[in-house]
C-alpha cells in the first residue's frame, strides 16, 4: 500500500479495488509481515511466533471470519536459510473466500501448534510432523501418521531419495516381516527435460541456456 | 479393610476398560482402518484411528513425474470417484497455466463429474446399509454400479481407473451412440432410487441404528474442517459446485439439500437427495452440450490425434515433445478444490517453472473426517462405530495417499 503521493494536478486515483481493500484489512491483523494476489488467490506471510494471534484474528474478525481449516501442509526449499515453509489455506464458510497462510521455519524451531483455534489441525500437524519433520510446540500429539511403525527419517523432504532406504519382505524361514537396506535390480532413472540448445526464440525449456551463459 | 467396612447389600461387577483392535482387516472398516478402540464394557470411552497402511508415497511420486503423467496417480487416490480427484488436479494445472478448456470439454468433465458423484453414493449407501445389518441394497446397487462403469468404459477405456480428465480438457471425445445411452439410464434410475429409498428410509431397524447416532453440530463440523455431505447434514449450507462454481456448474440448476441435525441419518438423507441432484445435472449437460473441440487446441499443452500425426511432421514433434518431457508450468502456487463426492478435495499445487510440480500437496476428505470419530463416536455403543464410519464415507485411497 505504499503509494507515492500524487502531484495536486493529477486526476484522483481509481477506487481501490475490492482486492485492495481486502489486502489492506489483512495488514492489520496483528502478526502479518505481507500478503499478494495470484491467480485471483490472496497468499499472506506472517510471522511464525505470532501464528497462534494471527490465526485467531482471522477465525474471529467478522471482516475475515474464517471458520476453517481445510489444509496444511509443509513444503521443503533446501536452499533456504530457513527451509521449510508450513502452509495453511483457510475456507470462510459465511464470506466464501479463502486466505492462505504461509508461515517459515526450520528442522530445530518449533512453530506453535493452531490446535486450540481449529481441532482438526492435529492431524495435519502430525502429518508435517511426520513427513517434513517440522516440530510444532503445544501439540500433545506429534506421533507420526502415514508412514510405518518404526519410520525413520522424513520422506518429503527433498533429500529424501524416492526410493527411500528401507524395503520390507516377508521371510518364510523367520515366518516374519524383515526389513533390509533397499536394493535396486536398475539405476533410478532421473532425466534432465531442460534443453542444452539455443533455439531462435525463448522456447519454454530453454533456461539452461541462460544459466550456463550467466555462469561464463 | 473389609473387616471394618459393612458387608455390601449389592453385589457389584466390576467391568475393567479394555482397548481391541478394530480391522484392520475389518469388512465395517472400509478398507484397511485400524482403529484402537478403548472401551467400558460395550461402550466406547476413547477411538484412535491408526491410518497409512495403504501409504503409497503419492505426492512423493508426483513430484517425480510429468504434469500429465501426475493424472492417473489422482484415480488411485479416492478409486471410488476417480473422475472428481482428476477434475481436481486438472482445474489447479489449468489455473497455472492460464488456459481455458472449450465449452464441449467442460460439458463432459461436468457430466462425468457427475457420473462419478452417483457411483460413489450408490457404493457408500449401500455398503453403509451392509455395515448396519442391511444386505439387499448392496446387491441392488451393485447392479446400478455397473451400469455407470460401463458408461466410463465407454468414455474412456477403463471402468475405474479412468485417466480422462487432462488439464486441458478431456483425454478424447465420447464415442458414438454414449449420450443416448446416459439418456435412457436417467430416465430409469430414479425409480432405483425410489426402491432404495423404500428398502431404507422407513425402515425402522435402520432408523434405530442411524438417528441420534454420531450428532455433529455446525460449529463442531466447522471447526473439524469438514466439507460435503457431513457438513451439510449438520445445516451448513455449502457446496463449492454452487459458492465456487467451476466449468460449467454455474449453468446448471441443481438444488442442495441440506440436512438439520447432523446424526448419521441425515448423513444418508443427504446423500440420497443429492444422487437425485446428479441425475438432474446430468440430464442438463446432455441437452446443453454442443458438437465442437474437447480440449484445448494449443499444441504445446495438448496432443495432436492419431491421424494427423501421420500426415504432419509438427504433430509428430509435439506428440513426441508432449509425451517425453511435458510442458513446462510457469512458476506459481494455487490451492483449487472441488466438491467431490465426499466433500471438498483440494490440490495445493507449487510450480518452479519446470515439468514436473514442486510440491503437490492433496487435501483429502477423508482425513478431516476421520481425526474426528473419536469425538463422534465417544459415549456411543461399540456397534455404532461402524455406523458412523459408514456414515462419513472415508476410502482409504485417498486418506493415507
Amino acid at each position: 500500500m505504499a503509494e507515492e503521493i500524487a502531484p495536486a494536478e493529477a486526476p484522483p486515483p481509481p477506487p481501490p479495488t475490492p482486492a485492495e481493500l481486502f489486502s489492506a484489512a489483512i495488514a492489520t491483523v496483528p502478526g502479518v509481515t505481507g500478503s499478494h494476489w495470484q491467480h485471483g488467490e490472496i497468499t499472506v506471510a506472517a510471522s511464525r511466533d505470532s501464528v497462534v494471534a494471527t490465526m485467531t484474528a482471522l477465525r474471529d474478525d467478522p471482516r475475515f471470519a474464517c471458520e476453517q481449516l481445510m489444509d496444511l501442509c509443509g513444503v521443503d526449499w533446501p536452499e533456504r536459510a530457513e527451509r521449510f515453509e508450513v502452509v495453511y489455506n483457510l475456507l470462510s464458510v459465511s464470506l466464501n473466500h479463502r486466505v492462505r497462510v504461509i508461515v517459515t521455519t526450520d528442522e530445530t524451531t518449533p512453530v506453535p501448534s493452531v490446535l486450540n483455534v481449529w481441532p482438526a489441525a492435529t492431524w495435519w500437524e502430525r502429518e508435517a510432523w511426520d513427513l517434513f519433520g517440522i516440530i510444532f510446540s503445544g501439540q500433545p500429539d506429534l506421533r507420526r501418521i502415514l508412514t510405518d511403525y518404526g519410520f525413520e527419517g522424513h520422506p518429503l523432504r527433498k533429500d529424501f531419495p524416492l526410493t527411500g532406504y528401507v524395503e520390507l519382505r516377508y521371510d518364510e524361514d523367520r515366518k516374519s516381516v524383515v526389513y533390509e537396506p533397499v536394493k535396486l535390480t536398475q539405476d533410478f532413472r532421473s532425466f534432465d527435460f531442460l534443453s542444452p540448445w539455443e533455439a531462435m526464440t525463448t522456447l519454454p525449456g530453454d533456461e539452461k541456456v541462460f544459466t550456463e551463459r550467466a555462469k561464463s | 479393610m473389609s473387616e471394618i467396612l459393612p458387608a455390601p447389600t449389592k453385589r457389584s461387577v466390576e467391568i475393567d476398560s479394555h482397548s481391541i483392535n478394530f480391522g484392520p482387516q475389518h469388512p465395517a472398516a472400509h478398507g484397511v482402518l485400524r482403529l484402537i478402540l478403548e472401551l467400558d464394557g460395550e461402550i466406547v470411552e476413547r477411538a484412535d484411528p491408526h491410518i497409512g497402511l495403504l501409504h503409497r508415497g503419492t505426492e512423493k511420486l508426483i513430484e517425480y513425474k510429468t504434469y500429465m503423467q501426475a493424472v492417473p496417480y489422482f484415480d488411485r487416490l479416492d478409486y471410488v470417484s476417480p473422475m472428481c480427484e482428476e477434475h481436481a488436479f486438472a482445474l489447479a494445472v489449468e489455473k497455472l497455466l492460464g488456459i481455458t478448456v472449450p465449452d464441449r470439454g467442460q460439458w463432459i468433465r461436468v457430466l462425468f463429474a457427475e457420473i462419478t458423484r452417483v457411483l460413489n453414493h450408490l457404493l457408500n449407501l449401500t455398503t453403509y446399509a451392509l455395515d448396519v445389518g442391511a444386505i439387499t441394497p448392496a446387491l441392488w446397487g451393485f447392479e446400478e454400479r455397473e451400469k455407470l462403469m460401463e458408461f466410463h468404459e465407454a468414455a474412456s477405456g477403463a471402468r475405474i481407473h479412468a485417466n480422462y480428465f487432462r488439464p486441458g480438457g478431456v483425454a478424447k471425445d465420447l464415442p458414438a451412440g454414449l449420450t443416448d445411452k446416459i439418456a435412457a439410464w436417467a430416465e430409469t434410475f430414479p425409480k432405483f432410487l425410489d426402491d432404495l429409498e423404500q428398502l431404507l428410509t422407513g425402515n425402522r431397524i435402520w432408523r434405530q441404528r442411524t438417528v441420534d447416532i454420531g450428532v455433529f453440530s455446525a460449529e463442531q463440523a466447522l471447526a473439524w474442517g469438514f466439507s460435503g455431505p457431513p457438513l451439510r447434514a449438520s445445516g451448513v449450507p455449502w457446496d463449492l459446485r454452487r459458492s465456487q462454481p467451476y466449468d460449467k456448474y454455474a449453468e446448471v440448476d441443481f438444488q442442495v439439500p441440506v440436512g438439520r441435525n447432523g446424526d448419521c441419518f441425515d448423513r444418508y438423507l443427504v446423500r440420497l437427495a443429492e444422487t437425485r441432484e446428479s441425475v438432474k445435472i446430468v440430464q442438463q449437460c446432455l441437452a446443453k452440450m454442443q458438437p465442437g473441440p474437447i480440449k484445448v487446441q494449443d499444441r504445446k499443452f495438448s496432443p495432436p490425434t492419431r491421424s494427423e500425426m501421420k500426415r504432419s511432421m509438427e504433430a509428430l514433434i509435439h506428440h513426441f515433445k508432449l509425451y517425453t518431457e511435458g510442458y513446462h508450468v510457469p512458476e506459481g502456487t494455487t490451492y483449487t478444490a472441488v466438491e467431490s463426492p465426499k466433500g471438498e478435495f483440494g490440490v495445493y499445487l507449487v510450480s518452479d517453472g519446470t515439468n514436473k510440480p514442486y510440491r503437490c500437496k492433496i487435501r483429502s476428505t477423508g482425513f478431516a473426517f476421520l481425526q474426528a470419530v473419536d469425538t463422534m463416536s465417544k459415549r456411543h455403543m461399540l456397534a455404532d462405530v461402524c455406523a458412523i464410519i459408514g456414515s462419513l464415507d472415508v476410502v482409504f485411497g485417498e486418506i493415507d495417499r
